[in-house]
């Protein structure tokens, strides 16, 4: 399966662990992401100013330019949640689609849907089939599933999944081998970009996540937002340092433990980017070398 | 229209001129009598320095083009914008790392790129603007290197961006950026910087400073070409 795929600022950057994980592990099950050969900022957020257009420009550009294979793959919440909500706005909104479209000169309808990586193991591959083409099952590793905001909310327009109560990666951990660790506050916000401005604020928000994954017996949260790995992660700095909270706790991207999970080579992984690292914990499923390296 | 049909009628700045058919903006100015002294550099296309706005008749779409390359047309209502004010950031290149911190540091604006792609449509040398100010954003220095290197500065993108970016600014950053830290450096040229400071060229260059205007010309004629100006020599 060859699908278009829309990385994002942040994956081409802060998140390449994310980018490159998650492009190995769709490799070792058959799909080919097929990057944009140009694109822009998605804008980041989507704009909920009913009246201006100017929001919708760069997203409709996006989605566009996928129009001939009709789906474009995404990772990064905040694009998924921008590109989905642009598309509707686009494909129901006569008056805006006009103004839009216009202005970039592109004849589109809003044909695009915009999936997410674990809506296409979902429904494209299957958790059952996926659980069969696991070469190292992670028994014993307890995973806290974390969805954030911005995947499942709001909920009429993204259609991901039950906002209060959301299944989709309990049952993608489940099939990877991962003892999956409920927790109450799994649809809480980790602080999002309150973290430019008042950074303490966001950490609190993070902090009451991590202490209840954490006794709830949670070894590791699994998130697909590079924001919220970002603020869960670095909430725990200051366990580096020696001071304040105790519990640490790895915050890793979904497409990282499913990359270990399908045996792809470590190197796709950049687990040395993380602040608290995984590596201890995950080591006796790592040391997939490439085979050149091996060879030599 | 003019009259005569081997004239055209132009507009500079509202006001109208009558020319000869096939001149360039830049000619058909001094034609009308102009002397130009600013918005006139290099007259080749290479310089940047006159940028020219216009529309035709009642189209809505605002056209560009270099005064020095573009043909005047009939009906066409025109101004040159010389010089825009742009800010420019200063540094060592030396000192920065290649990176979007770098470039997101001196130039904070580009984040405030909504991607309307303004900049592309008003580009004379047709560069995708746009895009390299998205290459900018994510700190891809190589890409913004290469989808700019045809640019000559002329300003018309900052003169209608919304985001206030002054994109040929952060083009040449990552040009010098790109030459400085990712490029490889090239060997053979210091090996003959050393060559030349070890004194192996200086009796070539004493020959050739002694040489008279027929040598000179004998030499020039029979020098050592790549092979690929011969091809082209060769078809020509």
């Amino acid at each position: 399966m060859r699908l278009p795929y829309f990385p994002g600022c942040t994956l081409h950057s802060k998140a390449q662990n994310f980018d490159a994980s998650a492009r190995a592990a769709a490799l070792a099950l058959d799909i080919v992401m097929e990057e944009l050969p140009e694109w822009t900022c998605c804008g980041a957020t989507f704009s909920t100013s009913a009246d201006s257009a100017m929001g919708l420009v760069a997203p409709t550009r996006i989605l566009a330019s996928a129009k001939d294979a009709g789906k474009l793959l995404t990772l990064c919440s905040f694009c998924y949640n921008t590109l989905k909500r642009t598309n509707r706005v686009i494909a129901t909104d006569a008056e805006q689609r006009r103004k839009v479209t216009t202005f970039i000169e592109e004849d589109y309808q809003g044909n695009v849907q915009t999936v997410h990586l674990l809506e296409v193991l979902r429904d494209e591959i299957g958790f059952e089939a996926l659980a069969a083409r696991v070469s190292k099952r992670l028994e014993g590793l307890s995973v806290a599933p974390y969805y954030g905001c911005l995947l499942l909310r709001p909920a009429d327009e993204m259609g991901f999944d039950d906002p209060e109560r959301p299944t989709i990666l309990e049952n993608f951990l489940a099939s990877l081998g991962c003892t999956v660790v409920d927790f109450p506050h799994k649809t809480e916000c980790c602080g999002s970009f309150v973290a430019v401005g008042t950074p303490d604020a966001a950490e609190r928000c993070s902090a009451r996540i991590l202490d209840m994954a954490v006794a709830q017996g949670a070894e590791m949260l699994a998130v697909s937002c590079p924001l919220c790995q970002y603020n869960l992660d670095h909430a725990q700095r200051e366990v580096q340092a020696g001071r304040g909270r105790t519990a640490r706790v790895p915050i890793l991207y979904f497409s990282q433990l499913l990359a270990i999970a399908l045996g792809c080579e470590d190197a796709c992984l950049h687990l040395d980017a993380h602040v608290v690292d995984p590596r201890p914990r995950l080591s006796k499923w790592l040391g997939q070398q490439s085979q050149a390296t091996a060879l030599v | 229209m003019a009259a005569d049909s081997s004239m055209v009628r132009f507009f500079l700045m509202g006001k109208p001129h009558n020319v000869p058919k096939g001149l360039t903006i830049q000619k058909a100015m001094e034609y009308a009598g102009f002397r130009l002294l600013r918005g006139c550099g290099c007259r080749g296309g290479f310089c940047g320095a006159c940028g020219t706005v216009y529309r035709v008749g009642s189209d809505y779409r605002l056209k560009v083009g270099l005064a020095c390359q573009t043909v005047v047309e009939d009906q066409m209502y025109l101004a040159q914008i010389p010089f825009f004010p742009a800010v420019k950031a200063a540094y060592k290149v030396e000192d920065l790392p290649p990176t979007a911190e770098t470039l997101i540091s001196l130039y904070p604006e580009i984040l405030r790129c909504v991607g309307c792609n303004t900049c592309r449509k008003v580009c004379p040398q047709e560069i995708e603007v746009m895009r390299y100010i998205a290459a900018a954003q994510r700190g891809d220095i190589a890409k913004v290197a290469d989808l700019s290197f045809d640019c000559l500065m002329c300003g018309l993108c900052a003169s209608r961006c919304p985001a206030e970016i002054v994109q040929y600014h952060v083009a040449i950053l990552a040009r010098r950026l790109y030459a400085r830290h990712i490029t490889k450096p090239a060997v053979h040229l210091a090996q003959c910087v050393a060559a030349i400071d070890r004194g192996e060229c200086d009796a070539d260059l004493a020959a050739m400073v002694a040489a008279d205007s027929a040598r000179l010309k004998a030499l020039y004629n029979a020098r050592e070409i790549e092979p690929e100006d011969l091809e082209a020599a060769g078809q020509e």
